[in-house]
């Protein structure tokens, strides 16, 4: 492979105006182009939704508070976990699977440049419809404007009758407007792995992280598909007279919650592998040695896509299933746990006899591992049906989420982020803000989402505006309003670590980390097309075979 | 070639010490955490799922006892070896230059940890399935009690069609002795949206679906008011649609049902209020037995004043209440579907000394 193929100079002009550079980057093609505004896009909708959930804790820091009427926490409570879905999570994560994956098998760019763009802009206006509804969603008296019906929008609650006016069409039409953008992006990176690969990269020497995001957008494709038909027949429901979840026309309420929840549960694994992934480049390079068991890693990836797709119905526990439905999606999601748990043990065997070097990404991916562990765990309690009946629909359920949201998937984002910034911008993050990220975080988040278990172990369900007081719940509840904030500082650090760095940060060079995959063979940030002359690469770490000539993987593999 | 090693050297003490002030600072907020909920005094005012008083709820302790278990141990093992790995591999100041030896994986280490987390999934599925047959299939002995819970926007409505009594929000059943079992049995409707019934002490929960009926069964062991609440998100007021079950003995619950199988007050010395009651548009919704009222939007108050509380749980059933309610139901619970009655307050005083009598 060809590591000093980097001729091609960046045709950035200095003193263009200003106009012209946003015209550039609107019609833009480029997959790191894409693959940024996907990013920065998902960092402004992240900050939203954060701004959503501190009004939640504000509101339930004491019993009977009423810092927001039960109408605006409703409202709250809807629109922080689908901005948290389907407009942070999803856009930043496929943000880095655009930048990245073509980098990383040695492609120039994405194999649909075009409907890269037209998926990006199709998700970017379906958050800014979304967020359209807070003022031009009027509804009628008490139907709020932004939606009020929960992220699932379980029927009939989201029907005419319960829902009047317009709030709940915004986040119907938002989602399948993004939803479409989901599965184009997704049909994208399958046909960049599949056909795009530079010479010698087979599928057994792609990185994982490639493995991995091929695996994600296959189950966007199967996961996103039954939540678009969903939001179709609802709208036909709500404006052409369907009954399909009307349940005063004889429809079913159950039949929502079954479609929703195809897409739900998959979707908790379209968000979580690729963090997997990020955790499988992010902790070989700062344990110094190859990821243990590839082919391993990327079975183990493969069951938990296939697993995941029977086990929904462990969210509708308590709707009243007989013991068998009951039993089979009880030992179906007790077995996700299996492959899960194998992930986990070859993380841990990559660590094993390493060099481990405590880089701010590096602690991120340990904090990922021990949360992720920890929500896998409370996972199997919510799996065991019984047990559900007691936990699901309380605090608990929300703790446990977080810790897979918070705890896992924003914690190996956080790691990808100060992994693949200085790529991404030329410029190294601050080490010393980095740590203080990391620390300020984890503090917050294991203040908050640790206690938060417990209220739902003492009875209070999800979604109450308010509590009584004197049910062993204030104290708990207060703390978790804490640690809220907390986060809230920790991520304001991180923003700040993000633009100080952008223009005061280290240069960082082409591989400031001593990596081994092909991105970092190229200038940071990579030229227009990533290769001037394509690499050809021998085995799962061609850069690792440049460096030791001597015993290059090439020869074990 | 290695731009990461300064830095790293000089961190790795602090990082150590660091991981141990925040461990220990942990340990110390869990504490606190547990202190607080356990100083609070052992009552039923606490509906706490570890605190059970009742058949279902009870075998779901000792499965969850039996899951966390061994979720614990494995939490213990994983993360020991986790920690391990942290400390015992951190890179050092002198064999830096060295890139450590390259392991790219191990056959029968990785068999190993499939087959091991494979087994403990077949004991926990076992386990469970054995409680999930244990609950749901569960026989129905002779001596119990049958009933039909509704959930309504924001309310719950029960009726005892053996009985012949219609009540709201405030639900009674009698002790269950193990000698001669008289355990109840819910079944679960809705009149409009999807509605969670929730009494963590009593049983777990179980979904009031439109156009899908459920049931449930509780078989309490203990005498006493048990509390719970809405637990599936139904509209505005999801938050006091609350739950109050009262689990009397079988004397109660007999003066109880007899009290309940009375006809409304009918002395006529409030026919003020009760005009009011029948001339305005309180009748399409409420219902008392007796009169032209028998509407069914809202609960029956034909026993009003035998409950303690009214608005599902929101407020104490007192003369004050029951007249700020009537006339500003949003100062109690905002939202709710009971409109404001925009009565005089000569002819609010008159309806609730009417409603006063509705023992």
């Amino acid at each position: 492979m060809s590591s000093d193929a980097i001729a091609i100079q960046p045709a950035e002009a200095a003193g263009r105006p200003w106009v012209e550079t946003l015209h550039e980057w609107v019609t833009t093609v480029d997959h790191k182009r894409l693959g940024i505004l996907y990013i920065l896009y998902a960092l402004f909708f992240l900050v939203i939704g954060g701004i959503e959930a501190t009004v939640i804790r504000i509101q339930l820091m004491r019993p009977h508070n009423d810092f927001v009427s039960p109408q605006v926490f409703n409202r709250m409570f809807t629109m922080h976990g689908t901005t948290m879905i389907f407009f942070v999570a999803m856009p930043v994560l496929f943000g880095f699977a655009n930048y990245l994956v073509p980098l990383m098998i040695g492609a120039r760019d994405m194999a649909f440049p075009r409907l890269n763009a037209f998926s990006f802009w199709l998700t970017a206006f379906g958050g800014l419809l979304l967020y359209f509804s807070f003022v031009g969603g009027n509804g009628l008296y008490g139907a709020g404007n932004a939606p009020d019906v929960g992220w699932w929008a379980y029927a009939p609650l989201a029907s005419r009758a319960f829902s009047p006016g317009h709030s709940s069409d915004y986040w119907t039409i938002a989602l399948l407007a993004s939803g479409f953008g989901s599965i184009g992006t997704a049909i994208n990176i399958i046909a960049t792995i599949i056909s795009m690969r530079c010479p010698g990269m087979k599928l057994s020497r792609m990185p994982l992280l490639a493995w991995l995001n091929l695996v994600m957008s296959g189950m966007v494709l199967l996961a996103i598909t039954p939540l678009s038909a969903a939001q179709l027949m609802l709208l036909v429901d709500r404006y052409l007279g369907g009954h399909f979840f009307d349940t005063q026309g004889g429809g079913s309420a159950t039949l929502w919650m079954h479609f929703f929840w195809i897409f739900g549960h998959p979707e908790v694994y379209v968000l979580i592998i690729p963090c997997f992934a990020f955790a499988s480049e992010i902790i070989p390079v700062f344990s110094r040695k190859p990821i243990f068991g590839y082919p391993v890693m990327v079975g183990a990836t493969v069951c938990i896509a296939f697993v995941s797709m029977s086990v929904w119905a462990h969210h509708m526990f308590t709707i009243g299933m007989n013991s068998y439905a009951n039993s089979f999606f009880t030992i179906t999601t007790m077995a996700v746990g299996v492959p899960t748990g194998i992930k986990i043990f070859n993380w841990l065997g990559t660590m094993w006899g390493g060099k481990i070097q405590f880089r701010t990404p590096m602690l991120f991916c340990i904090g990922f591992l021990f949360q992720f562990l920890i929500a896998g765990l409370t996972g199997i309690m919510l799996a065991s049906s019984p047990f559900d009946w007691q936990l699901g629909g309380s605090y608990f359920v929300v703790a446990h989420f977080h810790y897979v949201i918070v705890g896992g998937i924003l914690f190996a984002l956080f790691g990808a982020f100060y992994y693949w910034y200085p790529k991404i911008t030329g410029r190294m993050l601050h080490e010393g803000l980095g740590k203080l990220h990391f620390w300020l975080f984890l503090i917050g988040f294991h203040l908050t989402f640790d206690l938060m278990h417990i209220p739902g172990l003492l009875g209070m369900p999800r979604r109450i505006y308010t509590y009584e007081p004197g049910r062993g719940w204030d104290t708990l509840n207060f703390l978790v309003t804490i640690g809220a904030f907390v986060q809230g500082i920790a991520t304001l650090v991180f923003v700040a670590n993000l633009i100080v760095s952008y223009f005061k940060g280290k240069k960082a060079g082409n591989d400031p980390w001593d990596a081994w995959t092909l991105e970092w063979s190229v200038s940071s940030p990579p030229p227009v097309y990533n290769f001037a002359s394509l690499p050809r690469v021998a085995s799962r770490r061609p850069l690792w075979d440049l460096k030791h000539p001597e015993d290059p993987d090439s020869r074990y593999e | 070639m290695r731009i990461g090693e300064t830095m790293c050297n000089a961190d790795r003490r602090t990082i150590a010490s660091r991981a141990v002030g925040l461990l220990i600072l942990l340990a110390g907020v869990l504490l606190a955490a547990s202190l607080c909920t356990a100083s609070t005094p052992v009552n039923h005012q606490v509906p706490s799922i570890f605190d059970p008083h009742s058949t279902p709820a009870e075998s779901i302790r000792h499965l969850s006892f039996f899951v966390l278990g061994i979720t614990g141990l494995i939490f213990l093992v994983v993360f020991s070896l986790l920690s391990y790995v942290v400390v015992k591999f951190r890179s050092r100041v002198g064999g830096a230059e060295r890139e450590p030896a390259q392991v790219y994986g191990s056959t029968q280490i990785e068999l190993a940890w499939t087959v091991i987390p494979i087994l403990i999934v077949a004991v926990l599925f076992l386990a469970t399935a054995r409680v999930i047959h244990g609950i749901q299939d569960a026989p129905r002995p002779a001596g119990a009690v049958e009933l039909t819970a509704i959930g309504h926007q924001f309310w719950w409505e029960f009726r005892y069609p053996e009985l012949g009594i219609v009540t709201a929000n405030e639900l009674h059943i009698p002790v269950s002795d193990p000698g001669h079992r008289t355990p109840t049995f819910l079944k679960l409707l809705s009149a409009d949206t999807d509605h969670s019934f929730w009494v963590p002490q009593l049983a777990g929960k179980t979904d009031l679906i439109p156009n899908r009926v459920n049931d449930m069964w509780l078989d309490p062991h203990e005498t006493g008011l048990f509390l719970g609440q809405c637990a599936q998100y139904c509209g505005t007021q999801h938050a006091k649609m609350l739950l109050r079950v009262y689990v009397d003995s079988p004397e109660d619950f007999n003066a109880w049902v007899r009290e309940q199988q009375q006809p409304a007050n009918q002395d006529g010395k409030e026919a003020a209020g009760r005009h009011i009651f029948e001339s305005t548009a309180c009748l399409n919704c409420h219902a008392i037995a007796g009169t032209n009222g028998t509407g069914r939007f809202g609960p029956d108050l034909t026993h009003l004043m035998s409950r303690r509380t009214i608005a599902a749980g929101a407020a104490e059933n007192t003369p004050e209440n029951l007249r700020l309610w009537i006339q500003n139901p949003d100062a109690i619970k905002p939202g709710s579907l009971m409109p404001a009655m925009k009565l005089s307050d000569a002819e609010l005083d008159a309806l609730v000394r009417y409603l006063e009598t509705l023992h």
